[in-house]
């Protein structure tokens, strides 16, 4: 099955923190204010949540991606 | 004891004598630079086409520029991609203490141009291009002479800005589009000089891939070692008699190595520069020149620099000044590598300076835990490893500078060089 | 040409959600700014404040949508709707008209490319996002033009007070953000932040401790 995941761009990422404020089960903020993406793949009940993380970066730094599900690898 | 590092002088570590082409060990460097000189001792280079990345492949060849990537897989990657393509080949050199493409571009520069020769004609290139570092006229002179004793008017030669990261591989492509020189996310084999699939080769792994294009896999394989082939340059800097570059047979045990050196009672061995990790001298000692022996303690070979420290020597202000380099050398793009290694050496530098805070050691662990992999190049990785291994190996003269105490003097052995300032 | 209130309402109507409309645009774009300049300092403000731009500037959307509807139906100015989105073509004041058809289709390019964000590539979303700073002028002087002459709002002393007070405001916010001398000016939480400040200094210095030899301290400069 084919699961989506998140990938940041650090070159683009501004750390202004907000995607860890809307998916603190997959981003947490670092000791400088950047955040540190778990990439694993998303549970259903998570998406929507990542989806609002993408959506909602100033710097528009996060994107889903497509990850292969550890089951199917 | 010698401490400083010279280009000029080079040293051949004699091996098993193979069928066709150089015999032992002596490849790279072998023989006067000129070029009828080169065809007279190795035969002109024949045209393989595209069948050279079987070659490459079957001989096994890695990247020499730190990476050790596949070589044939990236031909192949190039190759594969739309368009007209781009051979870069990566002379820049912006590890302080390498000294091994500098030294093969003026001793062997025609071996080098073969290579990209040969690379260009595997992956049906239009372009070529030779980028070595600003600041290195002797380099830049031999190139010029070799080129001109070519009539090769075509090959463009670039000169980088003295910065670390130059010769990454995104880096150098921004720096060819017009760029700044910064990392980029963009694949060089896909996306590089001007949008096109462009191979980024390190000078040595060309020079490598010009001798297998000529003698082939198999006399390539015939020294080293089945799992890592051929042979690879060293550079041996810090507290040895002789300093410079070494070609060695992959699989050499760092004890011989260190010993046709010439080293004294030794402390601790940096393998593989700023990219690579210290290791104490009981446990360097007993490791050979392989992915698998320097890979069971973490460590690379990089781009194969060996610094030895002695005890003669404050580490911990080698540590300090090297982390307030690496911290100078950010791109300044991304946010924990730009932050993470200011605050690293702020730390760094704290215990240097004799602080008694136990949060400065603490502080290291914990931030390049943090900043690996974090970045859109590898400097933090480098950075991570150099500075983690460095407070555990020297955790006594560590322990003793938080207790205001230093005995060693500061020889300044690691260089550190100011990177250009960002335009 | 029946409208959906009395010709009178629509007219007033009309014109009051006009000046919401500019107020809430003007809030927008210092809202817009304030987040880049990080005047939300910690963690959920910068979310909470993310959000509010995003939500007052729907809101200005709202009140522009009515305010169009409105002059559509309108039975004393003549306008057509098609000239509510392409300038020039109304028969009233085709000029200041045309202005705020301008303000609006650059509002709805905007409006359109925020809504699809996560689907362009940041530089596309970022030069669409920048013709905000054309949107807001444009709007502004449809307002005072279109506003001009009798009858109507300009020169009138509340006008005139709104048009200082949202004009000051969108000045203020623009130098703010041409300061700001792209990403240098962000700092981020300091690490020392969450410990006090610096290390503990050497009671005694070590014996034979120098200062790092050719290495100066700079604060690595972040790339605009």
């Amino acid at each position: 099955m084919t699961r989506r995941g998140l990938r940041l761009d650090p070159i683009g990422c501004d750390g202004h923190g907000i995607c860890a404020d809307l998916l603190p089960e997959r981003i947490t903020l670092d000791d400088w204010g950047y955040p540190i993406v778990d990439p694993s793949p998303l549970s259903d009940d998570l998406i929507g949540h990542a989806e609002r993380a993408v959506t909602n970066c100033p710097a528009l730094a996060l994107r889903l991606e497509k990850v292969l599900d550890a089951a199917a690898r | 004891m010698n401490r400083t590092l010279t280009a000029e002088r080079t040293e051949t570590l004699v091996g098993p004598v193979s069928a066709v082409g150089p015999a032992g060990v002596a490849r790279l460097l072998d023989g006067p630079p000129d070029l009828s000189s080169h065809v007279a001792r190795l035969g002109r280079l024949p045209d393989r086409g595209a069948q050279l990345i079987d070659l490459a492949q079957a001989a096994g060849l890695t990247g020499r520029g730190g990476a050790g990537f596949p070589t044939a897989r990236k031909l192949s990657a190039v190759a594969a991609g739309a368009g007209p393509r781009v051979v870069v080949a990566n002379g820049t050199e912006g590890e302080p203490l390498s000294a091994k493409d500098k030294t093969l571009l003026v001793r062997s520069p025609h071996l080098v141009l073969d290579g990209i020769d040969a690379a260009a004609r595997a992956v049906r290139a239009n372009r070529r291009i030779l980028c070595i570092e600003r600041g290195n006229p002797a380099v830049h002179e031999a190139v010029r002479i070799a080129l001109a004793e070519r009539n090769d008017r075509r090959l463009e030669v670039v000169l980088a800005p003295r910065r670390y990261i130059s010769g990454q591989e995104a880096a150098l492509v921004d720096l060819l589009n017009g760029g700044p020189g910064r990392p980029t996310l963009d694949r060089p084999f896909e996306t590089g000089v001007s949008r096109r699939p462009t191979l980024v080769d390190n000078v040595e792994t060309l020079a490598h891939l010009a001798l297998v294009a000529r003698f082939g896999p198999d006399w390539y394989r015939s020294v080293g070692t089945p799992a890592d082939p051929g042979t690879t340059l060293l550079t041996l800097g810090g507290a040895v008699k002789t300093p410079g570059i070494y070609e060695v047979p992959h699989g050499i045990s760092l004890r011989a190595v260190l010993a046709h050196a010439g080293v004294g009672p030794t402390r601790a061995v940096l393998v593989g520069g700023y990219f690579g990790r210290w290791l104490p001298a009981r446990i360097a000692e007993s490791l050979t020149i392989s992915r698998q022996s320097l890979g069971a303690h973490d460590a690379g070979l990089g781009c194969g620099v060996i610094a030895v420290i002695d005890d003669d020597c404050c580490a911990v202000a080698e540590l300090a000044r090297v982390a307030e380099w690496y911290a100078q050398s950010s791109a300044g793009q991304c946010g924990a590598c730009t932050w993470g290694l200011r605050d690293l050496a702020a730390a760094t530098g704290a215990i240097h300076q004799g602080s008694p805070d136990p949060r400065a050691p603490a502080d290291v662990r914990r931030w390049t835990a943090m900043v690996r992999g974090r970045g859109a190049c590898r400097l933090p990785d480098g950075a991570a490893a150099f500075l983690e291994s460095g407070i555990d190996v020297f955790a006594e003269e560590i322990a003793q500078h938080q207790a205001g105490l230093c005995t060693r003097p500061d020889r300044h052995l690691l260089p550190t060089p100011t990177p250009q300032p960002w335009p | 040409m029946s409208g959906l209130l009395s010709t009178s309402a629509d007219w007033y109507l009309m014109r009051a959600t006009g000046f919401i409309a500019l107020i809430l645009l003007t809030t927008t774009v210092g809202l817009g700014i304030a987040n880049l300049a990080r005047v939300a300092k910690g963690p959920w403000t910068r979310t909470v404040a993310a959000l509010v731009h995003r939500n007052v500037s729907l809101l200005a959307v709202v009140f522009t949508v009515v305010h169009i509807l409105t002059a559509i139906s309108d039975k004393y100015v003549k306008v057509p709707a098609l000239s509510l989105l392409v300038p020039g073509l109304s028969g009233y004041d085709p000029f200041w008209i045309g202005l705020g058809a301008v303000s609006i289709d650059l509002l709805i390019a905007v409006m359109v490319t925020s809504l699809l964000r996560s689907h362009l590539r940041k530089r596309t979303w970022q030069l669409v996002h920048w013709l905000a700073y054309l949107c807001w002028p444009t709007a502004l002087a449809h307002s005072i033009g279109s506003g001009s002459g009798t009858g109507v709002d300009t020169g009138k002393g509340w006008s005139t007070v709104i048009y200082i007070v949202v004009g000051s405001a969108f000045a203020a916010a623009v130098t703010v953000r041409l300061t700001r001398r792209g990403r240098d000016a962000v700092t981020p939480l300091p690490a020392s932040a969450r410990r006090p400040a610096g290390y503990a200094p050497s009671a005694t210095a070590p014996t034979e401790t120098r200062p790092l030899a050719a290495a100066g301290t700079t604060r690595p400069r972040r790339n605009t």
